[in-house]
């Protein structure tokens, strides 16, 4: 499959991410070798197959739904770039 | 004696006939990194005044009795993707550059109760993806064996201050064999548990279904003593199994007679080093002289676990670095006018270009219209890989393979195309699609002096299997005895 200019850009901005052109050009060409190598995985004889999700037994793990006090509250908001009363602080989101 | 130059068990052995202090340990190691360090370059943070003044503290305890126990004092040295309360993790990441961890990961738990003491914060590629360590945002690590080359990746950090004796041990985290090969490229021993034995809490995530901690230590009963430390089910990791509590020591016997021992011919194949599968025909030998029963097989699933791998941990990767976004934690772009913009610009400015390029890959699988053509093929296929693995361990006790296709190769080689070396991780990939658990000893050296390593897979829970097959192969060659590194220039 050939991935264009625009389904590139297209997938960043799905990704958060905003590329510089001398980026495109070198990311285009990196996940089209990428995705050409990735093709192998049709040719795998995986017709009767279910989908593995994970590594271990696909089972629920039910617990307790408890409250669990974090202690240390300084601590988890010291690494946010901005915080005011206890909150993380954001520009303004509605209008 | 020189004191870094023996292994933990060693060293614990010392201790306990008052041949040696802690603090004297600590001194040791404290020289070594002063003085090796600036060329090997392994640590991203190191705290020796810390380290030094716990040692002290810790051996006092000691000799007062408030503290006992086999490790009292030991040192180690832990992959920056590991929380450390209080610490500094930043995951080789300009993004993480400043993050500070509120908790302390399971296993650091664990190694804290027995008075472990931590040298310090250990190198590797930003935030676990690539294969040589040059994907570090703050260094780029030398192999101890030979300055020029990489020491392997992602925990090359790990690996390179093991080998170097900077650490007497080290964690490492393992997604798609990134304790196995640069265990191998630095000729020290490197483990990666079954998903689920070790706990996940508290090591940041990749992706989630593939990645485990284990240990790089410099021999295997060492890899087994720490394996003891870190096993265990976990509440925090729903992930984590519930299994019977084993001594990995006790499981070393020096004994594989009669064991069944499969090798896949595809692993030594086309892509496969000529003196890599030299040193591995020879270490065959080795176990048949042992008394192991050996039998070549057909796996082909390699190259198709490869690429069923990078659709999968990338698609994961995706999601799991969604959390960075500057707003909870890491870096924020100095400059914004809107909340989307302020997403954009800092994972932009703040996320390298190996992980960028693959979250785009695991957005692009993951996307409308590819879906079922990648990620869900790759599901499939991961059922198919597992489904082989299956059938191959009701023959064969063990599965030998190499651990890279190639010993260490230059700084900058194969920094220019991702895929090259995506290719370094052929042999190691598929145990982590599989869930299985696998373990790299050094066997022999190429024609330049580096080390091949060899690995040994085993099924699901069998560490003691492969530990004990390991064990008996390193009794044998005695790699240790025969090679150092040279820290060529």
């Amino acid at each position: 499959m050939k991935v264009s200019k625009e389904e590139l850009l297209h997938i960043a901005n799905l990704a958060q991410l905003k590329l510089k052109d001398e980026e495109i050009d070198n990311y285009l060409l990196n996940l089209q070798d990428i995705l050409n190598f990735a093709n192998i995985v049709n040719n795998a004889p995986v017709e009767d197959l279910d989908i593995t999700i994970g590594a271990n037994e696909a089972k629920n793990r039910f617990r307790k739904d408890e409250i669990k006090i974090f202690e240390d509250n300084e601590a988890l908001l010291a690494n946010s770039a901005e915080v005011e009363q206890n909150m993380f602080k954001l520009p303004k989101v509605i209008n | 004696m020189n004191i870094i130059d023996l292994t933990v068990h060693e060293l614990q052995e010392k201790l306990k006939n008052n041949e040696v202090t802690i603090t004297e340990i600590m001194d040791a190691y404290i020289n070594r990194i002063n003085e090796k360090e600036p060329e090997v370059e392994a640590f991203i943070t190191t705290y020796l005044e810390e380290a030094k003044a716990k040692a002290r503290d810790v051996e006092d305890k000691v000799k007062s009795g408030e503290i006992t126990g086999d490790f009292a004092g030991i040192p180690i040295g832990i992959k920056d993707n590991i929380c450390m309360k209080g610490t500094k993790t930043t995951c080789a990441s300009k993004m993480l550059e400043n993050f500070v961890a509120p908790y302390d990961a399971s296993v650091i738990e664990k190694l804290k109760d027995e008075n472990l003491i931590s040298l310090g914060k250990l190198n590797m590629d930003e935030f676990a993806m690539g294969s040589s360590t040059e994907n570090s945002y703050f260094k780029k690590t030398k192999n101890p064996w030979d300055l020029n080359k990489v020491p392997g990746g992602s925990s090359g950090g790990s690996a390179a201050a093991v080998a170097a004796n900077l650490v007497p041990w080290a964690l490492g985290s393992d997604t798609g064999g990134s304790i196995r090969q640069p265990a191998s490229l630095c000729g020290v021993v490197g483990l990666k548990p079954t998903y689920g034995l070790v706990s996940r809490y508290g090591l940041v995530a990749f992706a989630s279904s593939l990645d485990q901690i284990g240990p790089i230590t410099k021999d295997v009963k060492d890899s087994a003593i720490l394996l003891n430390l870190i096993a265990g089910k976990d509440e925090k990791d729903t992930t984590s199994e519930e299994v019977p509590k084993k001594d990995y020591v006790k499981a070393l016997k020096n004994d594989v007679k009669g064991m069944k021992i499969g090798v896949p011919k595809e692993f030594f194949g086309e892509g496969i080093n000529k003196e890599v599968k030299e040193q591995l025909e020879k270490a065959i030998q080795t176990y048949k002289e042992l008394g192991a029963e050996i039998e070549e097989f057909s796996l082909d699933i390699a190259q198709y676990a490869l690429a069923t791998y990078y659709i999968i941990a990338c698609a994961e990767a995706s999601s799991n670095l969604g959390r960075f976004d500057g707003i909870r934690y890491g870096y924020r772009t100095p400059e914004y006018t809107n909340l989307k913009d302020i997403y954009k610009k800092s994972r932009s400015e703040g996320l390298g270009d190996e992980v960028k390029r693959r979250i785009i890959l695991g957005t692009y699988v993951l996307s409308s219209g590819y879906y079922d053509a990648y990620y869900k093929k790759a599901q499939k296929v991961r059922t198919l890989v597992s489904n082989e693995f299956s059938k191959a361990f009701e023959k064969y006790d063990i599965i030998l393979t190499p651990t890279a296709p190639t010993t260490a190769f230059k700084i900058g080689e194969k920094s220019s195309n991702p895929l090259e070396m995506y290719l370094a991780d052929i042999c190691t990939v598929s145990v982590n699609i599989a869930g299985l658990p696998g373990i790299s000893i050094p066997c022999g050296v190429d024609n330049e002096g580096m080390p091949v390593g060899l690995q040994l897979i085993g099924n699901k829970f069998k560490e003691e299997t492969i530990l004990n097959a390991a064990y008996a192969f390193e009794q044998k060659v005695k790699f240790r005895e025969m090679y150092k590194p040279e820290f060529k220039k």
